[in-house]
């Protein structure tokens, strides 16, 4: 209940800081509106259109509301944004609730500490080893540069804790074994019916055309998992950490 | 002498037009491509046989022409005399030298804002008669087109509706006779369907069949209380026509809400059905219900494909069917009769047809407020995309998406003027054609895609050529027996139509989201594809 309440003020006092007026009701009536027209291309979270992240309060193309309306109502032509026959009230609703959407995600903040989280990133846990934040580290695992707009904290901390448990399909690991016998194995960067393209040997993308592999196989993330190497704090603090993450803005 | 110049100056012109019997007659000069399908039985085969299996591997582009839309390249041009009649989204107009790809003229019609499209501000094309081209517009109006010169003849709303009510038109218009004849697009807003046919020297309109009946109508039982007069059913893709049985045939779209039936227990006839209408009339003759009730937004609008073909022991005039619902059906298209149906693909709402071809559902598939995950998804086990049939091999062939699945869920809703009326949010791995972006890195059992060449005596399949990705394409025989489709990542092919094996691949660097045609100019056979923003010609080297 104090949860709901911190979030109710949380998202009133963000949409205020845009210079309306919005009601918890709004963004309720907006979080149904855009459940049933716009998570099917945005996703649930926002997130799964590329070049248009809804889930961080702030636009690319629209810098106030009337502008964000505007888009809702006439769509964006040559993007597929499909105009829409909203009434101002709904549209008014639906921008409501996407200036909420990122105090929305914030009620899943783990309650650790970031800057202790980022030490144990970049020294105990090693995690620089495989991931990039902003430029440092190394491309054989997933760049986590904006893994605090991608993904909720509780995603980010069943990652850590089961890095195979769930692997989106853009962090998929592949051996391809070639058909002299030889293997290379790496993360997933594209495919099609002629070739796939891998981060290889060296950290280098490469392609392969299919003609020359006898198969392609998944891997489990070669991940360590966090809970034998970080206690129960360490672990919050990191994921706390990482969710302040959200890319160049 | 002086007017002896003159007629030889105008002789080419007059070539340019299109009588009624050139329509019907289509197949026969294969160096033109009359309507959107190349022939009325919309078998998308053309009697071109200059590129083989032997030399296909030569192929060489010999155009690209960029067009300045940033949408869906869903057309399929015409040619008529060398002359190409393109259109580029929303509505414009463009005719180009077939040989060359230059621009003769270029219309540009503008549409109201109005205007609500589901699923892309999109256009597949257009019809020809005489010398008048005839273009349906997202505002749900009928444009005639001067063909020599690109100005507007005539222009009709078909709907006699708002266009922000709904009411749109995406798709080629066909011409029969004297008629241009013409579908609404809308399903997921709530209109009422019907296909209209007009003048096509005045506009006015000769006939209108409503794809859901009226009250007093057979067939409107099938529809519980009000449901019928916001219950979809639309037309978004060109029909076909018998010439000799004087019937035109159309794949009908979904009902709505697409995934909330609640409200509209029955039938729901003639949405996800073919009719069979009489040319002269509009009077429905038969019809045929794939996906009675339909939940899964499993339109029935692909091609019709009219091919007479050995049947028992003697010659029947059937129709091919690959369904978005999964299954293949041959019915005779003289009466409707069904006399096959088979799954091509898996499908889990259904357990099978029975011997009418009604389906037997599987128990508990339905949308629900959780979830129910369905097979195949919503996008379908092929859904618009043109397939063709080759009298030469005898085999159907269909651009299916393979183990591909959504999961449906519902909600409540009650009708709003141009507000959408679906009903519920279907949710699938693989994204749907206006989703896709430049990566692909998804599980083969998310779902992939591939050509199957069915043996339409018994649905089963002969040969397929697979894809990483499911495909969007459509597909064009030749009487030489090459096969060419696109591919959503990016490629362009010609395979053997008797064995599917590859003969010869462009990568045309953009997604195949339209079927591919063939003509003839200057004694040389041209394959033209519209891939990303780009309409490419191939042909043989000289």
């Amino acid at each position: 209940m104090l949860r709901t309440y911190s979030l109710i003020l949380l998202a009133v006092a963000l949409a205020a800081g845009q210079g309306h007026d919005y009601t918890q009701a709004d963004v309720d009536a907006g979080s149904r509106l855009y459940s049933n027209n716009c998570s099917g291309c945005h996703g649930v979270d926002g997130n799964t259109m590329q070049g248009a992240n809804l889930s961080r309060g702030t636009f690319r193309r629209a810098t106030n509301d009337e502008e964000l309306s505007r888009i809702i109502i006439n769509g964006l032509p040559g993007t597929p944004m499909p105009p829409s026959a909203f009434k101002p009230e709904q549209t008014m609703q639906i921008v409501a609730f996407l200036r909420a959407f990122p105090a929305i995600r914030a009620r899943q903040t783990s309650s650790g500490d970031a800057a202790r989280g980022k030490a144990i990133f970049e020294g105990k846990g090693s995690c620089l080893d495989c991931h990039r934040v902003s430029g440092r580290g190394g491309r054989l695992g997933p760049d986590l540069s904006d893994i605090g707009e991608l993904r909720r904290p509780a995603d980010i901390e069943q990652s850590l804790i089961d890095p195979g448990a769930v692997i989106v399909p853009q962090n998929r690991v592949v051996t391809v074994t070639m058909r002299d016998g030889k293997t290379v194995r790496g993360r997933l960067l594209n495919q099609d019916t002629q070739s796939i393209q891998i981060v290889g040997p060296g950290e280098k993308p490469v392609s392969i055309v299919r003609a020359e592999i006898r198969s392609v196989t998944d891997e489990k993330s070669s991940m360590p998992s966090a809970k034998d190497k970080l206690d129960a704090r360490e672990l919050a603090d990191v994921v706390s950490y990482l969710a302040t993450l959200k890319g160049l803005q | 002498m002086r007017k002896a110049l003159l007629s030889l100056l105008l002789a080419p012109a007059l070539l340019a037009q299109v009588r009624p019997e050139d329509l019907v007659r289509a197949r026969q000069t294969p160096d033109n491509w009359l309507t959107y399908s190349g022939s009325y039985d919309s078998q998308r085969y053309s009697a071109l046989n200059q590129i083989t299996p032997g030399n296909a591997k030569n192929l060489q582009m010999r155009w690209a022409f960029q067009v300045k839309s940033l949408e869906k390249f869903e057309a399929t041009p015409l040619v008529v005399d060398g002359r190409m009649y393109l259109t580029q989204a929303p509505n414009d107009v463009l005719a180009l030298d077939a040989a060359t790809g230059r621009v003769f003229w270029h219309y540009s019609y503008e549409a109201s804002p109005k205007a609500r499209l589901c699923c892309g501000i999109v256009n597949r094309g257009l019809a020809i008669l005489g010398d008048t081209l005839f273009m349906g517009a997202i505002d749900g109006r009928l444009i005639a087109i001067d063909a020599y010169n690109g100005k507007p003849v005539w222009s009709t709303n078909v709907n006699g509706a708002d266009p922000a009510t709904g009411y749109s038109i995406t798709m080629a218009p066909l011409v029969v006779k004297d008629k241009v004849i013409i579908g609404t697009g809308g399903g997921e807003y709530g209109i009422r369907g019907f296909i209209a046919a007009f003048d096509a020297k005045t506009g006015v309109e000769a006939w209108r069949f409503y794809t859901i009946p009226g009250p007093g109508e057979p067939g409107h039982d099938t529809w519980a209380g009000d449901s019928w007069k916001h219950g979809g059913a639309s037309v978004w893709v060109t029909g076909s026509y018998d010439p000799d049985l004087n019937l035109t045939y159309w794949g009908i779209g979904n009902p709505g809400p697409d995934y909330n039936a609640d409200g509209r227990a029955g039938d729901n006839l003639y949405s996800d059905s073919v009719v069979a209408l009489d040319a002269d009339t509009g009077k429905l003759k038969w019809h045929f219900q794939f996906t009675p009730h339909d939940v899964f937004d499993y339109d029935s609008v692909q091609i019709p494909v009219l091919a007479d073909i050995a049947w028992q022991g003697r010659t029947r005039k059937a129709m091919l069917w690959a369904n978005r619902n999964g299954f293949f059906y041959v019915l005779d298209r003289t009466n409707g009769e069904f006399l096959l149906g088979k799954p091509f693909e898996k499908v889990t709402w259904a357990t099978s047809l029975d011997s009418k071809g009604r389906p037997i559902l599987a128990p508990g598939a339905a949308p629900t407020t959780e979830g129910t995950r369905i097979y195949p998804g919503v996008q379908g086990a092929t859904n618009w995309y043109s397939p063709s049939f080759s009298p030469r091999t005898g085999l159907f062939y269909i651009p299916t998406w393979v183990g591909y699945y959504s999961t449906f869920t519902k909600y409540d809703l009650t009708y709003e003027p141009g507000q959408r009326f679906t009903g519920g949010t279907p949710r699938s791995v693989v994204p749907g054609v206006r989703g896709v972006g430049y990566v692909n890195t998804r599980k083969e059992e998310d779902g992939s895609g591939a050509i199957r060449a069915i043996d339409p005596q018994t649905g089963e399949r002969k040969w397929e050529f697979k894809f990483t990705d499911v495909t969007d394409s459509g597909i064009l025989t030749t009487a030489s027996d090459v096969l060419f489709t696109g591919s959503r990542d990016g490629s362009f092919y010609a395979l053997d139509a008797k064995t599917g094996t590859e003969l010869w691949r462009a990568a045309v660097g953009g997604q195949v989201v339209a079927g591919p045609m063939t003509y003839r100019v200057g004694g040389k056979q041209y394959i033209a594809i519209a891939a990303g923003s780009t309409m490419f010609a191939f042909a043989l080297p000289d």
